[in-house]
């Protein structure tokens, strides 16, 4: 019996409904760790020969539900979502906090796999060894939170009523998605626990492509056995006791930069990317605790940081508005992204997406970019049916509600902002690059490069393999290596990056699994070859689009702009300084002229099939 | 003299809780169950946490009945009181886990062992409880040991977590959410 894991993933083809248990081996593992990484080895293997045919919207589109070695054992539960992006066309290892994972693991997997489509609305319920694809018509088309609350009444009374005896049973941890993933649209999330999102890669579209409403999971077993049972509850002890330390992250989260990445690092989203520094001290976080925050730690399985804040509006037109917080993120592509500067605002179109099954994120991004083209006159009253204006909380919060329904305009900017740019482009009759700012169809993170004073380097979103997120940046590390790789392992792992503290990862790996894992295996073999695949599949693409590094490996266009305003004002980035810099990191990532992994570093890593699969892309690119 | 216990440390213990401040992150499960079953086992934890309501989340634990309804009820002696705590004690070799301390306690807390046969309580963990020792290491105070007077309303704790969330969700996040569960 391996340690910390099973070995055993379950999976389901909804196409015909049947059920089975597929073994993961020891050395797989090892290679792959879980979560991003095996989701990684598992769509090479079963999709890597015909990955430009695969429509991830498609019935051959695999969706990856998986745990990682350390889910449950690290503080902070969190769960990685993957399969074939319908935002990048490539993998994205999209992650979510919660229970889930845990569930799951004492249900006796180390995650999921689901093939095929089902015919009409169904739901997945597992319950330990019982697996049931179930009739959702009921809950199809219901907001998030009425989702959850229908499952979670009807599941428990189930549970309750098998029961023999008069114990109460605890709630089952529940993934689902809302009208905006039934739509199919690009920047649907998988949701969880009412507010909680795996965003980034747009699952969300890819669970209703399936018709797949929801994944109900009850575990009442342990979690698998550990390596080294003293020398686990030692570590774990530490790493809570040395977590508990970071006072302001707990007490903040990080709510706090609303304000300062703003006003202090002059890097935060501003109507859409047209500025990045204001000094509105309204939206710092003494407001928002002052007037919205009703919960101050709340947090997921195991995590002493709780960096997450509920907050509620209990007054005013927005009344009865609940979300966690929002976060950084969303205080920013909801807020200053839009131009909104209260706090209520936010709140109100952060509680929306939840609602929706929306990113916040992405379709902040996307919504910001068509408020400049209304701002432009590119897009109209008469296109949207009402104006669109910065700080027009209500107008936009429409907005959202047409594209999670795919009605009018909202049908076309639920394909996201980069294809949404590329459609809108071809009706207008004009090149709308300029204003979407995104990297390979993913709307990037609220951290911008331009002032050189946030952790986002230059290269940040330029050879991420993951193109916008602001969780897999493409920067060099201290130690010339790329810090994706590091990254690779938080999301193989499946980690929170809030709770990642290096020598303590290293030390549950070795107490949990029993994995002597050095630092010199994860940056020499275990990271490279996983984001050696991932690349690969990422410039693979298709079918609907596909990039080419020599264009599509850069910056937003915006971000060549200066900075308008603020103490960096006419800051920016040189085209020339990035190109040379990503041919720095090209050579350090072991790409070749154009992005492509090198087949020598392919075989040294024992993975050459990979190098006959870039054949194509090769060819493509010379041929273009 | 008064019906207090003024001795502290001669006193019974209660694990006083307060579910406002529960952050949700069960690690009072995952130390509890590292104590007693040496596995992560949330659904053998003797504090369970209960998440009816996203956001509300309740610590549901013994809170030792001064009557001890479940006590009375135990068919087979299997339950008895751990003279220096207060905590009820389950002997697992006399316990069949038929259920009938379940019935008896207000607040369904004991359950059975979801891989034994036996009936699962908390026992104080003897006088210095896990859970309340990660709780207060987090600074959340949602569970604490205090000393146990004999006047307080021990019993009126000892609810159905459905029945403390409908309450909560009131009180926290409004009348809308009545129905919710």
């Amino acid at each position: 019996m391996p340690y910390g894991w099973w070995g055993r993933l379950l999976e389901v083809d909804l196409s015909t409904k049947s059920v089975k248990v597929t073994k993961v081996d020891r050395s797989t593992m090892r290679r792959y760790i879980g979560g991003r990484g095996l989701g990684v080895k598992i769509l090479w293997d079963r999709l890597g020969r015909k990955w430009e045919e695969v429509d991830p919207l498609g019935p051959d589109n695999i969706l990856l539900i998986l745990t990682g070695p350390l889910t449950g054992y690290y503080p902070g539960g969190r769960v990685c979502v993957t399969g074939k992006s319908p935002q990048s066309n490539g993998v994205v290892g999209s992650t979510v906090g919660g229970e889930f994972g845990v569930e799951l693991k004492c249900a006796g997997y180390d995650g999921l796999i689901v093939n095929g489509v089902a015919e009409k609305p169904i739901y997945l319920w597992i319950e330990d060894e019982e697996v049931d694809v179930r009739d959702a018509s009921h809950i199809w088309g219901k907001d998030s939170r009425e989702t959850l609350r229908v499952l979670t009444k009807e599941l428990r009374s189930e549970m309750s009523k098998e029961r023999p005896l008069s114990d109460v049973c605890k709630e089952p941890s529940i993934l689902y998605v809302g009208p905006a993933g039934e739509n199919k649209v690009r920047i649907a999330a998988v949701a969880a626990k009412i507010t909680h999102a795996a965003g980034y890669g747009g699952y969300g579209a890819v669970m209703g492509s399936k018709m797949l409403k929801a994944i109900a999971v009850k575990g009442t077993g342990p979690l698998p056995e550990v390596a080294e049972p003293d020398v686990f509850e030692k570590a774990l002890d530490d790493v809570c006791k040395s977590l508990a330390q970071s006072f302001m992250m707990r007490y903040w989260g990080t709510g706090s930069a609303g304000y300062t990445v703003g006003a202090d690092t002059s890097s935060e989203p501003i109507r859409n990317w047209q500025e990045e520094w204001h000094d509105e001290t309204k939206y710092g976080s003494s407001f928002f605790e002052s007037k919205v925050w009703i919960k101050r730690f709340w947090g997921d399985f195991g995590c002493p940081t709780t960096c997450l804040k509920l907050a509620m509006i209990k007054y005013g037109k927005f009344k009865g508005t609940l979300t966690d917080n929002p976060d950084y993120e969303l205080q920013a592509y909801l807020g200053t992204n839009l131009g909104v500067f209260e706090p209520e605002g936010g709140v109100y179109l952060s509680a929306k997406a939840d609602d929706l099954g929306l990113c916040g994120i992405q379709v902040g991004n996307t919504l910001g970019f068509a408020a400049e083209l209304y701002q432009r006159g590119i897009l109209t009253k008469e296109d949207l049916g009402f104006e669109l204006k910065w700080g027009d909380v209500e107008s936009f919060a429409r907005l959202q509600e047409m594209i999670a329904h795919r009605i009018g305009i909202g049908d076309v900017l639920a394909e996201g902002t980069y294809r949404a740019a590329l459609k809108i482009g071809k009706m207008k009759n004009v090149n709308l690059m300029p204003y979407a700012v995104q990297v390979k169809g993913i709307g990037v993170g609220a951290h911008g490069i331009r002032s050189g004073l946030d952790y986002t380097k230059p290269t940040a979103y330029v050879c991420s393999l993951q193109g916008g997120d602001h969780t897999s940046v493409s920067n060099l590390d201290e130690k010339n290596r790329p810090e994706e790789w590091e990254i690779i392992l938080i999301d193989s792992a499946v980690v929170c990056w809030f709770n990642f503290r290096k020598e303590h990862v290293y030390r549950f790996f070795k107490a949990v699994a029993g994995w002597n894992i050095s630092e010199d295996e994860l940056y020499s073999e275990t990271a490279p070859r996983i984001a050696a695949i991932q690349r690969a599949l990422l410039l693979l693409g298709g079918p609907d689009v596909y990039w080419d590094p020599r264009v599509d490996d850069d910056n937003p266009l915006r971000f060549y702009e200066p900075l308008p305003s603020g103490p960096k004002k006419g800051a920016t980035v040189k085209k020339e300084d990035v190109d040379k810099l990503k041919r720095i990191y090209y050579e350090v990532a072991g790409w070749d002229e154009y992005g492509l992994p090198r087949v020598e570093a392919l075989e040294k890593l024992g993975i050459s099939e990979v190098g006959k699969a870039l054949e194509r892309v090769k060819q493509r690119l010379q041929t273009s | 003299m008064g019906v207090c216990v003024l001795n502290e440390e001669k006193a019974k213990i209660w694990i006083f809780r307060d579910y406002e401040r529960c952050s949700g992150c069960r690690r009072c499960e995952i130390a509890c169950s590292l104590k007693h079953e040496g596995r992560i086992w949330p659904e053998a934890s003797r504090v369970r946490v209960f998440m009816l309501i996203p956001g509300l989340e309740i610590p549901h634990l013994c809170t030792q009945c001064p009557d001890y309804p479940c006590i009375s009820a135990c068919l087979f002696k299997a339950l008895t009181i751990d003279e220096k705590t207060g905590a009820v004690l389950v002997d697992v070799d006399k316990c069949t886990g038929c259920g009938k301390c379940i019935d008896a306690c207000p607040g369904k807390v004991p359950f059975i062992h979801p891989r034994m046969r036996y009936a699962v309580i908390c026992d104080l963990c003897g006088g210095e409880p896990e859970c309340v020792r990660v709780c207060m290491e987090a600074g959340y105070n949602a569970l604490l040991k205090v000393p146990r007077f004999a006047t307080q309303a021990y019993k009126v704790y000892a609810r159905k977590p459905e029945d403390i969330v409908k309450d909560l969700a009131l009180k926290v996040y409004g009348e809308e959410w009545e129905g919710w569960i």
